[in-house]
């Protein structure tokens, strides 16, 4: 109970593992906490539907509670016009907008957004640099945090692994404007360290940031960078939960210490692995929009060119609001349906996993 | 048990702790060199590519970034930003979460689907643009400080820290004769310092650390919050202005310094509220959460 509920406050920190995305450190793990909320909700609109005078009921409470509803009113009507209002606004996704016809005036085309989406060839490389880049993701650096924190989970020298965590998690914090330039400033063809080193010790020069094959290691390493060590506090949570006297009965039975990393800690961070997981695959098609803006360029715009910019370049920058926001719009539906279902997986681990 | 461990726990352990070692190093090492690196003179940092400490100690990059008025200029900019944003969240957000937290508001489970749906969905970015456009925020600093008002995710996280506080304190208030407004800021919210210190400074490094609306929303130079100039100059000093062929002697400092330094600039802000992010962050969250 104890754990779960801790882990649960933890996935505030969690989120911007997953979510680098437009709306900052929101998001991630929430649907752990969302869903029983969910489920309430459904459950109260159904009862308040059935009850007769809900309105006479209603009033009566505002009346009340007047000074609880005057508060509610500046957030509700924050989330009505910069939440709600741009979900409205998708109906461009359907015509062909022009701004100074505005919505109401602006032609219907139906689905020939994308109907022109899905036969571009854009699209399949969108989709192709989205995916591997999510799998880059997933394959190197989704373990990193998990190794590092089983690799703190056994110095015994605590005030080590304190300045080692508080240093390590520093970058998290950094905005990813300052992460590139840290990078221009290693990798760099003109005058990075690393190609220094390179050319000194008499080899060529790399493109690490100028070309199409270096982008997708030089843009999983940046992630690695800045967001390992926060990472890693969420398993060092789990790990601080573990029961003390496991490792005591189990080195009475005489387990040596990869037995008792076997048997007792990877069983005990199990299940948060598995939700981190799952959440993350619930967030497959995001790959950051500041982050992959911010290493673009014309020499890798081929690999680099995920929905999250095309959407950028081609709205923003080329004007096309109705093309673009379908392409938006696709991201988005896929990314509802993902989240939907790695919801139900999530609690479903969930519940096995972490009571 | 520290005697009888075995020959191979302690290589594993030695090799551990030089892992982590390694591991804090490169963690730090960008800032370092990059610290070191902005007070390189012009002339040493044009005749080398990086040093790890410069012989000659200038402040010339320095000198110059705050030569003219731009960096200071969008350093104002960015703190104005920071502040007012970060009132404005801290003041919207706990204002909803209050009533949120309240068990016996009839709408409060409608408002929580409106806010937990628009956790999963949204509009995306050209309806936002033009939700922001038609507003008439263009190129304005509501542009910046409006759309990101309220975090859902953190909102949810201040409704739970509320919830979890007791009822009595509330009730005698009542009896006492405050109303809930009153209730919010004289029992509720200093109660909750931990969590608003925490939610404070992840809103503010949010804000600090801005580009994406920036980069939407204004065009207008003069409002360009740092992180747009740091881009800027990290774009300059790779075409190389600056640099030795275009420079006499170092007059201005390479493009490169430049850039350590403003990178320095924009960054100690956010160094500086470390420790209270460290301190606060265990803190903080974790009361919100963890229900004994």
């Amino acid at each position: 109970m104890i754990r779960r509920e801790l882990l649960g406050g933890l996935f505030t920190e969690v989120t911007p593992l997953q979510y680098r995305n437009v709306n900052k450190y929101v998001m991630g793990g929430i649907f752990l906490k969302a869903l029983p909320d969910l489920a309430q909700n459904n459950h109260h609109l159904s009862i308040a539907r059935k009850s007769e005078g809900v309105w006479a009921k209603l009033l009566k409470e505002v009346k009340r509670d007047y000074w609880l509803y005057l508060m509610l009113v500046p957030g509700v009507l924050y989330f009505l016009i910069f939440r709600y209002a741009p979900m409205w606004g998708l109906v461009i996704a359907f015509q062909n907008y022009m701004p100074f016809l505005g919505i109401a005036k602006s032609e219907w085309v139906g689905f020939a957004h994308f109907h022109a989406l899905f036969t571009s060839p854009d699209f399949w490389m969108l989709l192709r640099n989205t995916l591997i880049l999510a799998a880059y993701n997933i394959f190197l650096f989704f373990p990193l945090p998990i190794i590092i924190a089983l690799m703190l989970n056994e110095v015994r020298h605590e005030v080590y692994k304190k300045v080692v965590v508080s240093l390590i998690y520093v970058p998290h914090f950094l905005s990813w404007v300052i992460v590139v330039s840290f990078f221009y400033f290693f990798f760099s063809i003109q005058n990075g360290i690393v190609n220094e080193i390179l050319q000194s010790l008499g080899f060529q020069k790399v493109h690490f940031l100028d070309s199409a094959r270096w982008f997708r290691p030089m843009v999983t390493l940046e992630i690695i960078w800045k967001e390992t060590g926060w990472g890693t506090i969420i398993f060092m949570a789990a790990l601080a939960g573990v029961n003390p006297q496991l490792y005591e009965a189990a080195r009475m039975d005489g387990a040596n210490r990869w037995r008792q990393l076997y048997h007792i800690t990877l069983p005990s961070i199990r299940s948060t692995i598995i939700i981190l997981l799952i959440l993350r695959l619930g967030s497959f098609l995001d790959s950051g929009f500041e982050q992959i803006y911010l290493m673009l360029n014309t020499l890798n715009r081929e690999v680099g060119e995920v929905f999250d910019t095309y959407v950028y370049t081609v709205g923003i920058l080329g004007g096309q609001f109705g093309f673009s926001t379908a392409v938006d719009m696709f991201k988005s539906v896929v990314g509802l349906v993902l989240v939907l279902i790695t919801n139900r997986l999530a609690k479903k681990f969930g519940e096995e996993g972490i009571y | 048990m520290d005697m009888n461990r075995s020959w191979g726990s302690k290589v594993f352990d030695s090799a551990n702790y030089f892992l982590l070692f390694l591991m804090a190093l490169i963690t730090i090492v960008p800032f370092l060199l990059n610290v070191t690196g902005s007070f390189e003179a012009p002339v040493e940092a044009l005749r080398k590519s990086f040093v790890i400490f410069p012989k000659t100690f200038s402040l010339a990059a320095y000198r110059y970034i705050f030569s003219t008025n731009t960096i200071p200029h969008s350093l104002l900019v960015t703190i104005f930003i920071t502040v007012a944003g970060t009132a404005i969240n801290i003041a919207l957000t706990s204002l909803m979460a209050f009533p949120l937290a309240n068990k016996r508001l009839r709408v409060r489970k409608p408002v929580m689907l409106l806010v937990i749906f628009s956790m999963l969905f949204s509009g995306g970015m050209i309806p936002t643009y033009l939700v922001v456009k038609n507003l008439g925020l263009l190129d304005t600093y509501g542009a910046l400080l409006l759309p990101g008002a309220i975090s859902a995710f953190f909102l949810i996280i201040l409704k739970n820290f509320f919830i979890q506080l007791p009822d009595e304190l509330e009730d005698s208030a009542r009896i006492d004769g405050c109303n809930d407004l009153q209730i919010l800021f004289r029992i509720v919210i200093p109660l909750s310092m931990p969590a608003i210190a925490t939610l404070t400074l992840f809103y503010a490094v949010g804000h600090w650390n801005q580009f994406l609306n920036a980069l939407l929303y204004i065009n207008d130079a003069s409002k360009f919050p740092i992180q747009v100039w740091l881009r800027q100059i990290v774009l300059l000093s790779q075409t190389g202005i600056g640099d030795s062929a275009n420079n006499f002697e170092g007059v201005i400092p390479p493009g490169k310094t430049i850039q350590m330094g403003v990178t320095v600039v924009s960054t100690v802000p956010i160094l500086l509220v470390y420790p209270f992010l460290q301190r606060h962050f265990a803190k903080g969250v974790l009361l919100g959460s963890v229900k004994e």
